[in-house]
């Protein structure tokens, strides 16, 4: 597959602080791939820059090799995370709009029909409801048929039925082949849409590679899930450095058996015991770290 | 530039302004207004008919003094003679008496300078001393002709500097500046459409106002029609203009509310709306030269009053022509999306 963003040495500072610190990345045109980071990683910063809403303070963006401009601007689709719309415009008006800024677009009704806003044609955006807004803010974001589409956390807000639909929606997307750019806090949704992913934490790339990669590389453990009120912290604190969140603990091993025979010496009721592999979200906690950010 | 984009963006702001009830009906409501404000203002009787301009270094004799005692006459101090044989021309003054030198002037075509020579006569019955007359040419012109120009003038200039500036700092505010800016959209195309949106419209507006006031109220028009609309027409794409600039980086409506007052207020002052500069200091009257205001009302009142051609207003049409293409240049240089 060819490149079709390339990223080299990206900087951006605001004042003393330097937001993106010397980031470089290929994007391989069809695929999609992930940035990921805690708050203020520096991420909504590199992808504005990629995007030409933003002007890098050293660093160069290459869209199939060369500076961003008519052609990117023409071929790229940017969903934002937030987006006000023109007051009092209806939802096909604003499709119409954004169809005449471009040399070729997708059809209305068809992406009407696609992404079920059929019935909502005629409707004034702001009577639109979370779901039905992003889905719209997609189809803006696919009128022009993009090559190359920006995604800057879709499902944030999203009842888990919008997201779900979102995903498979962007899936599409990908298997008609287009690049995707896809920026997310939901693990979840990285691992289930991307081919790629980069974690970014105080404006340098951390990790990247292939989310099974980057887990297989960074762990050769599994995480054993008892519930909490049957292994008491003193205990499992104690004896089994188990964390505990909500109502589980966790114990992270790499000999489960061992660690079965364990609990079990210690009477510990093993029925509602889970063994899973170690995912995305550890790998970001463990790259990351866990402190707060704001 | 691409003008499918401009268009698509024009359309979308005019749909959004026609749908804002209440942004439409302070629109169409502040023409009325100020419509029936001056047919109240301008059709009501005046107890003091008749104006009389002294100029008197030294006091005055008995029978100018018995003069001066007229009831029903405005008597108003003139330091000079010849910047205000205008006044009589134009019949803003009935008479202009020169008592130091025992001379008046009336207009040959006004019936109060006709009824208040009368009077003048009547104080000097009997004097040897009896005043020099002068006649002098001119046709009538009120403060209804001298202001209405000005009036349209200054709703052009609310219409455009807040109507542009505000919807501008709004979209940025809420983000949809920087939706746009992620399309092929220049900054020209969208501040041109910007310009054409607001342009019919003020353009409208103040004709809607001009009719009303014809019909309401008699005014002077002796110039060209077409004269006056392109006077309207570049002023309003100046202040337009102007209006961008303000808005080309101010993401607040509280500071783009601020510094659009610093611009208004002045030009509503010092730019002759409602009075005029003549006497004020030289300082200040070159000061309001800087003004787009300025040059819209001394331009329409031109071709309004005098009947002045194309020629004769050139000087403000090249300062509202020059002035509105660097300040565009400007606001599209500036312009920031986000």
């Amino acid at each position: 597959m060819s490149i079709i963003l390339q990223v080299t040495d990206l900087v951006k500072r605001f004042g003393s602080l330097t937001a993106v610190d010397g980031v470089s990345f290929e994007i391989r045109e069809g695929s999609c791939f992930g940035l990921l980071g805690p708050n203020g990683a520096g991420k909504t910063t590199t992808i504005e820059m990629m995007e030409g809403i933003k002007q890098p303070d050293g660093g160069t963006i290459r869209y199939r090799g060369e500076a961003l401009g008519e052609q990117f601007r023409n071929e790229a689709g940017i969903m934002f995370q937030t987006t006000a719309l023109q007051e009092f415009i209806t939802v096909r008006e604003v499709m119409r709009q954004f169809s005449r800024f471009y040399p070729h677009s997708a059809g209305i009704d068809d992406l009407a029909d696609r992404y079920a806003l059929h019935e909502f044609l005629d409707q004034d955006t702001r009577k639109l409801s979370g779901g039905q807004k992003q889905r719209l803010l997609l189809a803006m974001a696919l009128i022009n048929q993009p090559k190359i589409l920006f995604l800057d956390e879709p499902t944030t807000g999203l009842d888990p039925q919008s997201r779900r639909n979102l995903w498979e929606q962007v899936q599409q997307v990908k298997e008609q082949g287009a690049t995707i750019l896809l920026t997310t806090h939901y693990m979840e949704e990285a691992y289930e849409l991307c081919d790629e992913i980069a974690i970014m934490d105080h404006g340098r790339i951390i990790a990247h590679d292939a989310p099974d990669a980057l887990l297989e590389a960074h762990f050769d453990d599994v995480v054993v899930q008892i519930h909490a009120a049957d292994i008491p912290r003193d205990i499992g604190e104690r004896e089994f450095q188990a964390i505990y969140r909500n109502d589980s603990a966790h114990i992270v091993t790499s000999d489960v058996n061992k660690t079965i025979e364990h609990l079990l010496h210690f009477d510990i009721p093993l029925d509602r015991l889970r063994i899973r592999a170690r995912d995305l979200e550890d790998l970001f906690l463990e790259l990351t770290g866990k402190e707060l950010r704001t | 530039m691409k003008w499918n984009r401009v268009y698509a963006l024009f359309v979308a702001r005019n749909l959004e302004f026609m749908r804002d009830r209440a942004a439409l009906a302070w629109s169409v409501l502040l023409p009325i207004l100020i419509i029936f404000v001056f047919a109240f203002a301008f059709t009501e009787e005046n107890p003091e008919k008749f104006k009389v301009g002294l100029v008197a270094d030294t006091a005055l004799p008995a029978t100018a003094e018995q003069f001066r005692a007229t009831r029903y006459i405005k008597f108003i101090e003139f330091d000079q003679v010849e910047p205000n044989l205008r006044k009589i021309e134009r019949h803003q003054v009935d008479l202009l008496f020169d008592v130091d030198n025992n001379r008046y002037w009336i207009n040959r075509t006004s019936p109060n300078g006709y009824i208040v020579e009368k009077l003048l006569i009547a104080a000097y019955a009997g004097s040897t001393d009896v005043p020099r007359k002068t006649l002098v040419e001119g046709d009538e012109v009120r403060y209804i002709d001298w202001v209405i120009p000005g009036v349209i003038g200054m709703n052009i200039m609310w219409g455009a500097l807040f109507g542009i500036g505000y919807v501008i700092v709004r979209y940025r505010k809420f983000g949809v500046l920087e939706r746009l800016s992620a399309t092929p959209v220049t900054a020209m195309e969208f501040l041109s459409a910007q310009i054409l949106s607001r342009l019919w419209l003020l353009v409208i507006v103040n004709l809607v106002i001009y009719v009303g006031m014809d019909l309401f109220v008699d005014f002077r028009m002796h110039g060209s029609y077409f004269n006056l609309l392109l006077v309207f027409v570049l002023g309003s794409v100046n202040l337009i203009c102007c209006g961008l600039v303000v808005a080309a980086r101010i993401s607040s409506e509280e500071v783009a509310n601020g510094v659009l007052n610093l611009f208004s207020w002045p030009m509503m002052f010092l730019s002759g709306v409602w009075f005029s500069l003549e006497g004020a200091h030289p300082l200040m009257q070159k000061f309001a030269l800087l003004l787009p205001l300025t040059h819209v009302t001394a331009a329409a009142r031109e071709i309004m009053i005098d009947g002045a051609g194309i020629i004769d207003i050139a000087d403000h049409l090249l300062a509202l022509g020059v002035s509105s293409v660097i300040l565009l240049w400007i606001g599209a240089r500036i312009f920031r999306w986000e």
